[in-house]
């Protein structure tokens, strides 16, 4: 817990409601990232997910708290912070190239054309979308338009990307391509992902540590789960490997029934020393994921481990 | 399948034309009595009275003065003979204006409407009073201030394009999909370059509905208007003609208000398809 890349310190997320009751999505939420990983977040809808994320681009802003990123407490927006959308949200007025070209020129404002054609079409190429730059989103597959929601990300060369469950409208097929794409991409430049996903199996694949979250309102970040699979680790063979059943029965428990009970069961929970599950490693090791290291061990929130 | 149904479509539409126009012939054709006067008194009363010939022109009446008018629309032989098109001009000019200003105050005035929620509560209840209001109410008010009565004519267009565009242009930029501005913010997109390229692209197909249903409200009230302020224009023509006692060229300028509406209708509805972007 040397390089916190990204911390996210204390946050928490309240709404005003009739009446002048609040309702808290969630508090004093900490987490940290080093960099070049890759965090998915998995909770039940309604945990506040999303909000995290929109709070980590800038979109949103806590209610109290702080995120720092490479140093800094964020203040809004940054181009240094990526977002692929759900929705893709592509502007449909634009073609393919337009959208990322968009995003260039957005980023090096005194770029000449030319030069924002050639760095654009670099990651449509990267996407695999050369020959579809003229086309318009609406001509697109819902696949192609997320690839291109994806050039568009990588195109401003961010520090981090967000995503927020962007394979979740696809079929399983296209599903799988992108992921592996994703997860290319991701190695090959070293990408720093937080990634929001319902899907347990995309956690696994992609994730090299995994944040679970109990069910809102007054969520709090669970367990964090480190992924013992390799990391030249491919889809096909990725159930074979003898920690998987290991690892996503104890994602599956967590969700099914631990999500629900977490907060009421561990009371001694502390969110800023959240449990790190080490599947595989002998004797369950929990340690802190605070880089304060006053507390190592914490008898009461000892995650069970079902396989 | 589509060009026989249109192939079709027109000649059902020849049809019926040619139906009305046949209707119309045989309508107007009957004589009625014709009672005997002397020739002096005889020369003072119309053809009705003389011949019995009917008072309402047939079409081939219509279509022999239509065919004058259009060999020569734009004669000139003073305040009370002008060409057709000469008075058509007169009237697009003064649409053209009018509405052109309404452009110039509702775009702007409307995008900073829609893109505050705090103005845009504050002035809903004088819009949704001023709306409402008769165009032509306001020509007492523009003739006693403006003291013109072709800048008054301008003026109650102006007053009544306004409000179909400000209204679109508010709702169009108030309900850009949030996800579009929030590329732009995660983009770090300052806030005019914002509003130009992803607020008024993501706006303009209803900003230009807007348009349309103005332009077509603005020439429905250009012919009142005109009636009330006289001197030129298409509505001075109608009711210029009506005193006159020529019902063939008010059948004649209502035909061609018709076709004028249809064409603005037709530009505005091309630029429209111009801008709307399929989802």
């Amino acid at each position: 817990m040397t390089d916190k890349f990204i911390s996210i310190e204390g946050i928490g997320k309240r709404y005003s409601g009739a009446g002048g009751a609040a309702t808290t999505v969630f508090e004093n939420l900490w987490l940290s990232m080093a960099r070049g990983e890759f965090a998915c977040v998995i909770g039940h809808s309604g945990c506040g997910k999303t909000t995290v994320l929109n709070i980590l681009a800038g979109l949103d802003a806590p209610s109290e708290g702080a995120v720092i990123v490479d140093g800094q407490a964020i203040s809004g927006t940054s181009l240094d912070r990526a977002v692929i959308f759900q929705s893709h949200a592509l502007l449909p007025w634009r073609t393919v190239l337009g959208n990322v070209a968009y995003a260039v020129s957005s980023k090096w404002r005194s770029w000449d054309r030319a030069k924002v054609r050639a760095h654009a079409q670099e990651f449509i190429d990267l996407v695999g979308l050369t020959g579809s730059e003229h086309k318009r989103p609406s001509e697109l597959s819902g696949g192609m338009k997320q690839r291109v929601g994806i050039a568009r990300a990588l195109s401003i060369t961010p520090k981090m990307m967000l995503m927020d469950e962007p394979f979740s409208a696809l079929d399983a097929l296209t599903r799988g391509t992108l992921q592996d794409e994703v997860r290319r991409i991701c190695l090959e430049t070293g990408q720093t992902a937080f990634m929001i996903t319902h899907d347990v199996d995309e956690a696994i694949y992609l994730a090299d540590k995994i944040f679970l979250m109990t069910n809102g309102p007054g969520a709090v970040l669970a367990e964090v789960v480190e992924n013992p699979l390799p990391r030249d680790r491919g889809r096909i063979d990725l159930h074979r490997h003898p920690l998987y059943y290991a690892l996503r029965n104890h994602i599956v428990d967590f969700l099914v029934t631990r999500s629900k009970t977490f907060t009421t069961e561990t009371p001694g929970h502390d969110p800023r020393n959240v449990p790190v599950v080490q599947i595989g490693k002998p004797g369950l090791t929990v340690a802190a994921a605070s880089d304060e290291p006053r507390q190592t061990w914490m008898p009461g929130s000892s995650p069970g481990l079902s396989a | 399948m589509t060009s026989s149904l249109r192939l079709r479509a027109g000649l059902v539409s020849i049809v019926l034309l040619a139906a009305f126009l046949g209707i119309w012939h045989l309508a107007t054709r009957s004589t009625a009595p014709v009672t005997t006067m002397s020739p002096e008194y005889a020369r003072l009363m119309g053809l009705t009275a003389t011949q019995g010939k009917s008072a309402m022109p047939g079409p081939l009446d219509v279509g022999a003065k239509l065919w004058e008018h259009l060999r020569r629309p734009f004669y000139d032989n003073g305040p009370n003979d002008k060409g057709l098109g000469i008075q058509l001009a007169y009237s697009i000019a003064r649409v053209g204006t009018g509405y052109l200003l309404a452009v110039l105050v509702a775009i702007p005035l409307g995008f900073l409407i829609g893109m505050s929620p705090l103005l845009s509560k504050a002035l809903d209840p004088f819009i949704q009073v001023l709306k409402p209001i008769s165009p032509l109410a306001w020509m007492p008010l523009a003739l006693y201030t403006i003291k013109d009565s072709s800048i008054s004519a301008i003026f109650v267009i102006f007053i009544c394009s306004i409000w179909p565009m400000l209204l679109n242009t508010v709702f169009g930029v108030a309900s850009v999909r949030k996800e579009w501005i929030n590329v732009a913010r995660t983009l770090e997109v300052g806030t005019l370059r914002r509003a130009f390229t992803v607020i008024l692209p993501a706006a303009a197909p209803t900003i230009l509905t807007g348009m349309r249903i103005s332009i077509g409200i603005a020439w429905l009230v250009i012919v009142a208007a005109e009636m009330l302020v006289g001197g030129t224009g298409i509505g001075y023509f109608v009711w210029n003609e009506w005193n006159n006692l020529s019902i063939t060229n008010v059948i004649i300028a209502i035909l061609l208000i018709g076709i004028v509406g249809m064409l603005l209708d037709q530009i505005l509805a091309r630029f429209t398809r111009m801008v709307t972007f399929p989802e």
